[in-house]
């Protein structure tokens, strides 16, 4: 394992600190206990948007934090969500008299400590509404497993919420707006190598040389089926056949697609994906009127990508259009 | 014969140095059928409590100190087994009420209600292949040994012996609960690692109330 750290034990504090210094503009970090709330504090008013979960997946989601998106993000230990104090000083700190709404992915331990710490900032005065992202197709929902998980579409709901939250709708309308994303959103990933988390220094899962991971979640825990690598157009109908279904999408829509990097995959694979993804698309009738490639939502330096596509109506396009400025998203201001 | 104080540090004890023993081990099980973090959040945990158990307030008791675990474990080791564990020694902790001296239906009724907030807070049930599959056998087994008359210890060692029975149950099965729950077939042949880590903490219990009941 190479990696540029120092002790594996500093990895996020270390991180989380440089990523202060280099956007003081936008950010302010608390170090203890641990989280990046907006630089200026609470908009009086405005609903605080919250958001958090293991590091290892930036810029998600201290890089979203800032104008027309998040007001705060709590990053946990490497692939671990985080306690409950953190999200609840972050919590506290995005108040701005109108609430604060916590998104969160679908993931077992986000939940339960982001719903204990939503109980304990209730206990403080400030009104708490969650919601949950659950975006993954490759996951059946069912009582027979942990359903759906939280991924890349999480990017998508932040800022369409963080738009939401800046035009000054109440804290129920930032949600119901939240719940509208994650319910016309739908994404899947591939894998092709593993990350390493600093402290285990061996990659995550084992993924023979000739083999990818079809379904992958955000931290590569597998989906649907593991396969012999083919040609990226005959993966990207893997993944987009499963989406497409699912929603289900129809000739007519308008959508946005987002084609987003796990980390160890360069743009010139991205676009690769997302020219096939595209003409699939267009071949379907499906409009694609806003776009989004990058590393958005990344698992250390594993190799893949997700894709995510998003119905859009007049709404969502403008609430996805509206100024944002966060160190990882930047447009319209 | 009961248990006290002595025995909750004792537990604490053998369970740092247990957990840390088995750090590189659980991460390995966990790398399995997981994301390879749970030997290492489990080892902040402890130390977090170890710490903590340096300064213990004058007066604790059983369940006080049981309760320092509690928020201490909520408040440092995050993901699943955070919320998990900790609920499991709030609960247990509440089931102790101020008693200064447990005997064995005491036991039992920690141990019963530590069971039943991870139940109530994971929503697991046996067979789901999560910490649940040792912990309700060991529940089990120390309730009929207490019916028996045995020690605490002895009551301990019961349940130990069933969780850790019950983590080895867990290796045939699907999970249903939790991250290895997208795995499907392939959890399959895979030992769960919150149900090893709950078998060691009860292992340790059960050492601890050898070397300290009196």
């Amino acid at each position: 394992m190479k990696k540029l750290i120092n002790d594996p034990k500093d990895v996020v504090d270390e991180s989380v600190e440089g990523f202060g210094l280099a956007h003081p503009d936008l950010v302010t970090v608390s170090p203890d206990p641990l989280f990046v709330a907006r630089a200026g504090g609470a908009t009086q008013g405005r609903v605080g948007i919250v958001s958090g979960g293991g590091s290892g997946h930036e810029p998600l989601h201290a890089g979203f934090v800032g104008y027309g998106m998040l007001s705060a993000a709590v990053p946990g230990p490497v692939f671990t969500s985080p306690t409950p104090d953190p999200i609840v000083a972050a919590t506290v700190a995005s108040d701005g008299g109108a609430g604060v709404l916590h998104i969160v992915k679908n993931y077992t331990g986000d939940v339960l400590n982001f719903e204990t710490a939503a109980d304990l900032a209730d206990a403080e005065g400030i009104r708490v509404v969650s919601v949950v992202v659950d975006d993954d197709v490759a996951v059946k929902d069912s009582l027979y497993t942990a359903g759906r998980r939280g991924v890349a579409g999480t990017v998508v709901v932040e800022k369409c919420a963080g738009a939401a939250a800046e035009r000054g709708d109440d804290l129920d309308a930032v949600a119901a707006v939240a719940t509208k994303v994650n319910q016309n959103t739908r994404t899947m990933g591939v894998a092709l190598t593993a990350g390493i988390v600093p402290h285990a220094g061996e990659p995550s899962f084992v993924l023979p040389e000739d083999e990818i991971e079809i379904g992958i979640g955000i931290h590569g825990e597998p989906g649907r089926e593991r396969i012999t690598l083919e040609p990226a157009d005959a993966i990207v109908d893997r993944m987009l056949g499963p989406i497409l279904e699912d929603l289900p999408f129809t000739s007519g829509d308008k959508v946005l697609l987002f084609v987003n990097g796990m980390g160890g995959t360069p743009l010139v694979e991205q676009y690769i994906v997302f020219r096939h993804a595209a003409r699939v698309l267009a071949e379907k009738g499906i409009e694609v009127t806003r776009t989004l490639v990058g590393n958005f939502v990344t698992s250390l330096e594993m190799q893949g990508v997700s894709i995510t596509v998003t119905k859009l109506d007049d709404e969502l396009t403008g609430l996805w259009d509206a100024p944002v400025q966060t160190a990882a998203l930047r447009w319209g201001r | 014969m009961s248990l006290g104080l002595p025995w909750v540090t004792a537990w604490i004890d053998d369970t740092v140095n247990v957990v840390a023993d088995n750090r590189i081990r659980l991460i390995a099980l966990d790398r399995e059928i997981g994301d390879g973090d749970h030997g290492e959040n489990l080892d902040r945990g402890f130390q977090a409590v170890k710490a903590k158990f340096e300064a213990l307030p004058e007066g604790s008791t059983p369940g006080s100190a049981l309760k320092l675990v509690a928020t201490t474990l909520i408040s440092t080791v995050g993901g699943a087994s955070g919320p998990l564990l900790g609920t499991a020694y709030l609960k247990g902790s509440q089931a102790l009420g101020d008693a200064t001296e447990l005997d064995p239906e005491a036991i039992v009724a920690f141990l019963t209600a530590a069971r039943d907030g991870v139940v109530m807070r994971g929503k697991a049930v046996v067979g789901d292949k999560t910490m649940i599959d040792a912990w309700s056998p060991a529940v089990d087994a120390a309730a009929a040994a207490a019916a028996d008359g045995k020690t605490c210890s002895e009551v301990l060692a019961a349940a130990a012996d069933a969780a850790a029975a019950g983590a080895v149950s867990t290796e045939p099965l699907v999970a249903h609960k939790g991250r290895a729950s997208y795995l499907g077939d392939r959890a399959i042949g895979h030992r769960d690692p919150g149900a090893e880590s709950s078998s060691l903490i009860i292992r340790a219990a059960a050492d601890a109330a050898a070397a300290t009941e009196k």
